[in-house]
């Protein structure tokens, strides 16, 4: 019975952890559309910023990934 | 009933004692997996410095080396087309210098020729008409010759015929004067 | 999940470091495509490259134009390593890519090697260019004075958390996918759904493919700024 709880609080903390993921979808999206408005005011500083546009996709690319990281640990590892 | 179904998952997928489920966080497969990474780590880094990287940095410099002296050798093949062109109006135009000249030298001893030709048809055609008014000339003289001719003879034949003897002086000066008139 | 466990290759159950396991088996095989691509299809040396030649020339301007646009012209003595992890990242992706292969790069302790690599050799180079002065990283300058050992906190933080978040990237980049792919794939067990299944499992595919190249970009991308920290500390 209080593994059973234990399991799930578990599936419930990871269903509640990929939450996370939207939050990274939006700063994703954000990044993107961003850069996407600022390249079509100035097409020809766009090419030059492709790498800074990476960079910042990764950069909020992976707290959407330690969200699903957290969700994974709480399913497998507690 | 969760953790049984768990757990037969987990001896299913099991290897070793663990009862871990995430296989990435099986710590006992870690030195495995670190020791075959550095291994092909390595042998990428060997493969690229002593083979890849000099072939594929000798063939990129190659290939501006030749890109570079095509372009020289563009330019200089261009220079050359100008210099030929250059020649080749000069030639023409030469011709057409030596053209004109030609045409003009033509004309100029087409026009002394005509002259020629024009001269002599005139001279000629001056030395006919002389000759043609000298013989009508004759013609005229001798025409009038024989008027005289006849008159004198039908004169004395009358005068023979009206029963006179005809003094052939007097008939003579006769006509010779009526004739005059 | 049993897609990314760690077989050995000749039966056994006991993994000792030596062991030639399935992590063995596609590692080997990255180094073959690698060894394939930039051996095999470099050996012409033409002026006028072949298919492969071109192929190979291709990714090693883009790599070469990254480290310089990023890191500068004088890291460029570091390309050789940067090159190294960024065809093993993309082949060990794209590897793992084919239906029933394991994926090294999904592992937490390969990734984590890789990135406690590029981190320490980063540092080390970095004090052994600049002395102390490196530290000067640390302390923004263009910031007002009383709130800059906050700042250095919180770059000290943001530092010693590069490493992770590195590695966790490409690592949870790879194990997402997969497992999404399994979970869709699970899902064509029922007739009703199988349609929806089969094309949502295709789209992911490309998306992976996608994914695949964008975190080897990225990895090495990250690499160039880090190098770039490290060769020029002053902001």
């Amino acid at each position: 019975m209080e593994g059973d709880i234990v399991q799930m609080g578990a599936y419930l903390g990871a269903g509640l952890a990929c939450m996370g993921m939207g939050g990274a979808a939006v700063g994703v999206g954000n990044v993107v559309g961003n850069y996407l408005s600022g390249a079509l005011r100035n097409p020809s500083a766009a090419a030059g910023q492709t790498a800074t546009l990476f960079i910042g996709i990764a950069f909020a690319e992976a707290l959407g990934i330690f969200s699903f990281l957290v969700a994974l640990l709480l399913m497998f590892a507690v | 009933m969760a953790t049984e179904a768990e757990d037969a998952a987990h001896a299913a997928a099991g290897h070793g004692a663990e009862a871990v489920g995430m296989p990435q966080l099986d710590f006992s497969t870690f030195p495995n997996q670190i020791f075959w990474l550095a291994v092909s780590l390595v042998l990428i880094y060997l493969i690229l410095t002593r083979i890849a990287l000099p072939r594929i940095s000798g063939v990129l410099a190659e290939r501006a080396g030749s890109i570079t002296n095509d372009l020289l050798a563009a330019e200089e093949l261009k220079q050359k087309a100008k210099e030929a062109e250059a020649a080749y109006e000069r030639a023409l135009a030469e011709a057409r210098a030596e053209a004109q000249r030609i045409v003009g030298e033509t004309r100029a001893e087409m026009a002394r020729d005509l002259a020629a030709a024009t001269a002599r048809a005139e001279a000629e055609i001056a030395a006919r008409a002389a000759e043609s008014e000298r013989r009508i000339a004759a013609i005229r003289a001798s025409a009038m010759e024989s008027v005289a001719e006849v008159a004198r003879d039908t004169a004395l034949a009358l005068v023979e015929a009206l029963g006179g003897r005809a003094e052939e002086a007097a008939v003579h000066a006769a006509v010779e004067a009526r004739l005059r008139e | 999940m049993d897609q990314f466990i760690v077989k050995p290759l000749f039966g056994g159950d006991a993994i000792h470091w030596y062991t030639p396991t399935n992590v063995t088996l596609w590692m080997a095989l990255t180094v073959a495509a690698v060894a394939l691509m930039f051996v095999a299809g470099t050996r012409g040396r033409a002026i006028v490259p072949s298919r492969s030649q071109s192929v190979a020339e291709l990714a090693y301007g883009f790599v070469h134009k990254m480290v310089e646009d990023v890191a500068g012209k004088d890291a460029l003595r570091y390309f050789p390593h940067i090159f190294t992890l960024f065809l093993f990242i993309v082949f060990a992706n794209f590897l793992g890519l084919v239906p029933m292969s394991f994926t090294t790069t999904s592992h937490i302790a390969v990734t984590a090697l890789l990135a406690l690599a590029v981190f320490l050799s980063v540092t080390i180079l970095g004090f052994v260019r600049h002395g102390v002065q490196f530290l000067e990283l640390f302390w923004v300058k263009a910031a007002p004075l009383p709130i800059r050992p906050i700042l250095a906190v919180i770059e000290v933080i943001s530092y010693f958390a590069r490493p992770i978040s590195h590695s966790i990237r490409l690592a949870g980049n790879m194990m997402a996918g997969h497992a999404v792919i399994k979970v869709f794939a699970g899902f064509a067990a029922l007739a009703a759904i199988s349609p929806f299944s089969v094309l949502a499992v295709t789209a992911m595919y490309g998306l992976e493919v996608l994914v695949s190249f964008i975190q080897a970009y990225v990895f090495t991308i990250l690499t160039c700024v880090y190098l770039k920290d490290a060769l020029h500390p002053h902001h």
